[in-house]
Parts: structure tokens; C-alpha cells; sequence
């Protein structure tokens, strides 16, 4: 079954308050190394029949009105499998 | 005068925005959000909660629901409409209004009577009150930080599209101290604090929130 990968995370000049809360708490486990977190959303979307550019196309219409917020996100597609 | 309250899966506070209507002289008519028309109302109210379990994004899937398909094109016709907390980030959603509400800075939720000052009343909702009011009213959140970029913002300001902005310290990260904007016709305006909360002594801090509700039915009596 064909599936499509899309990726949503903030835009970067958008602040992530989860990212900091997650940064925050890698530090108190001591991976003091680690210098920023920020954190996305990943949808994997499968599909029946088969993945043509269109479908390809449908779902990246969908992933810019419905997935992802274009005001504060950005997203990526790929192809899985 | 007839004022729609939106119903979502996950809506707490369409009863005291229905409430709030009445105690300010108008009609409500409950609007469901599996509705495909709107039963001919003269404005709309999106009331605050957590519609659809705030799944995705705030509004995300609010905004698709069937009753937002003729809510949307009555808005940009002119309809009033007022988006409370959840019904702001409706209306962001919708890109009825810019920008975005994204989680609070601080990270928790805060409830706390807050102070507002009326910044414009050149819409429908803030008509009855005069430009620079301070108001009292609850805020609820824990994704009420207003963003835009600095473009949109400048828009905002030089239009006078700032309705409502924060005072006494800025609750959640808002560019700009922003509580709530409206469109550039006046007539769809959305805000994170609740006036439906104080709109009378008993259940409010102060029945500060009363003059939205007036406004739009137009039936403040002068003092």
C-alpha cells in the first residue's frame, strides 16, 4: 500500500514552546549537549490504488489547507515504500 | 434582532455566549456545527472551548466543519460575526483574520481576570464603548500567544484593526500586547479573553463584556 510521508514543523522565526519545555528536560537528564529542540508533527498517510502525481498532488493541497498552518508551519512530502 | 451561537464538538462556552445575548437584548438561535445553512440569524457568535479536542491545531478542523462552508462566505459579505477564544482561532483558521494563535509562551494555562483596553470601535462589536476604554474581563487559555509577521502586524496597527490589546503585562507572548483583532470591514472580530464571562456581577468580575453583545444589536442605553 502506497504511503506519503508529510512532515509539519514550526517555522523557525515562530517560537515552539514545546520544543523549550522538551530542551528543557533533555538538560535535567543531563544530555547538556544538546543546544535547541524543536518539535513537528509527522502524518503517514496511506492510500489505495495507485500513487499518481495527481494523488501525489491532492495531497499536498491538503497538507497546506488542513495539515499544516502556512501562517506558522512549513511541511514536506515524501514517498514511503 | 436573531444572533447565531456556533455549537462544535468540544464548545464549553456557547451557553454563557447564548446567555450573554439575551441579558443584552437579542435573540439566540443555536446553530449546530453539522448545520449546512444558517437559519437566516443577523450575526454569529464562535464561542470559546476546545472544539473537535483542539486535535491537530486550535480551529484546524473547525474551520471544515459544514456550518463554517456558509459562515465564511456570509463574513466576507459583511455578516457580524464574533469569535471568542476557540472561535478566534476559528477565524484564524478560516483566514476570516491573519495570523495565527499558537501555545502560550510560558507554557501553562492561565486563568485570571484580565485588563483590556478597547483600542477600536469601528467594528460591530466594539461600537458601544469609547477608544480607550479599560475593561475587565476573564481570560482562559493555554494557546492564546497572537503571531503575525511584522508586515501584518504593521497592517494591523495602521488600519486600526488592533480592537482589543493587553494591560498590566503581557499574559501570554502576544506580538504587540494583541487580545483581538478584526477584519478590515469591521464586521468579523475575534479576541482570546471572554466578555461573554462578565456580563453580569454575579458570575463575572464586572459586566464589562455586555458592550461587545450591545454593540452588535445596538442596544446600549447611554448612561
Amino acid at each position: 500500500m502506497p504511503r506519503v510521508v508529510v512532515d509539519v514543523m514550526p517555522k523557525t522565526e515562530i517560537l515552539d514552546p514545546q520544543g523549550k519545555a522538551v530542551h528543557g528536560a533533555l538538560h535535567r537528564l543531563g544530555f547538556d549537549r544538546v543546544v535547541s529542540v524543536r518539535q513537528g508533527k509527522r502524518f503517514e498517510i496511506e492510500l489505495e490504488g495507485d500513487l499518481t502525481p495527481e494523488v501525489v498532488a491532492g495531497i499536498e493541497r491538503a497538507a497546506g489547507s488542513l495539515l499544516a498552518n502556512p501562517v506558522i508551519e512549513e511541511f514536506t512530502i515524501h514517498v514511503e515504500g | 434582532m436573531r444572533i447565531g451561537v456556533v455549537t462544535f464538538p468540544g464548545s464549553l462556552d456557547d451557553g454563557d455566549a447564548a446567555r450573554a445575548v439575551r441579558l443584552a437584548g437579542g435573540e439566540t438561535v443555536s446553530l449546530w456545527h453539522g448545520d449546512a445553512d444558517l437559519h437566516g440569524v443577523d450575526a454569529v457568535v464562535l464561542p470559546g472551548g476546545f472544539s473537535y479536542g483542539d486535535y491537530l491545531r486550535c480551529g484546524a478542523i473547525a474551520r471544515f466543519a459544514p456550518v463554517m462552508q456558509p459562515l465564511v462566505g456570509a463574513a466576507r459579505a459583511g455578516l457580524p460575526v464574533l469569535g471568542i477564544c476557540n472561535g478566534f482561532q476559528i477565524l484564524c483558521e478560516s483566514h476570516l483574520l491573519p495570523g495565527a494563535l499558537i501555545r502560550n509562551d510560558h507554557r501553562t494555562f492561565l486563568c485570571r481576570d484580565q485588563r483590556l483596553r478597547v483600542d477600536s470601535v469601528a467594528t460591530a462589536w466594539t461600537s458601544a464603548y469609547e477608544t480607550g476604554t479599560e475593561i475587565v474581563v476573564p481570560l482562559k487559555n493555554g494557546e492564546g500567544g497572537y503571531v503575525a509577521d511584522e508586515r501584518t502586524l504593521d497592517e494591523l496597527e495602521g488600519e486600526g484593526r488592533v480592537v482589543v490589546r493587553y494591560l498590566g503585562g503581557n499574559p501570554n507572548g502576544s506580538h504587540r500586547d494583541i487580545a483581538g483583532i478584526t477584519n478590515a470591514r469591521g464586521n468579523v472580530v475575534g479576541l482570546m479573553p471572554h466578555p461573554e464571562h462578565a456580563v453580569d456581577t454575579l458570575t463575572g468580575p464586572t459586566t464589562d463584556g455586555l458592550g461587545m453583545f450591545e454593540s452588535v444589536l445596538g442596544s446600549r442605553v447611554a448612561p
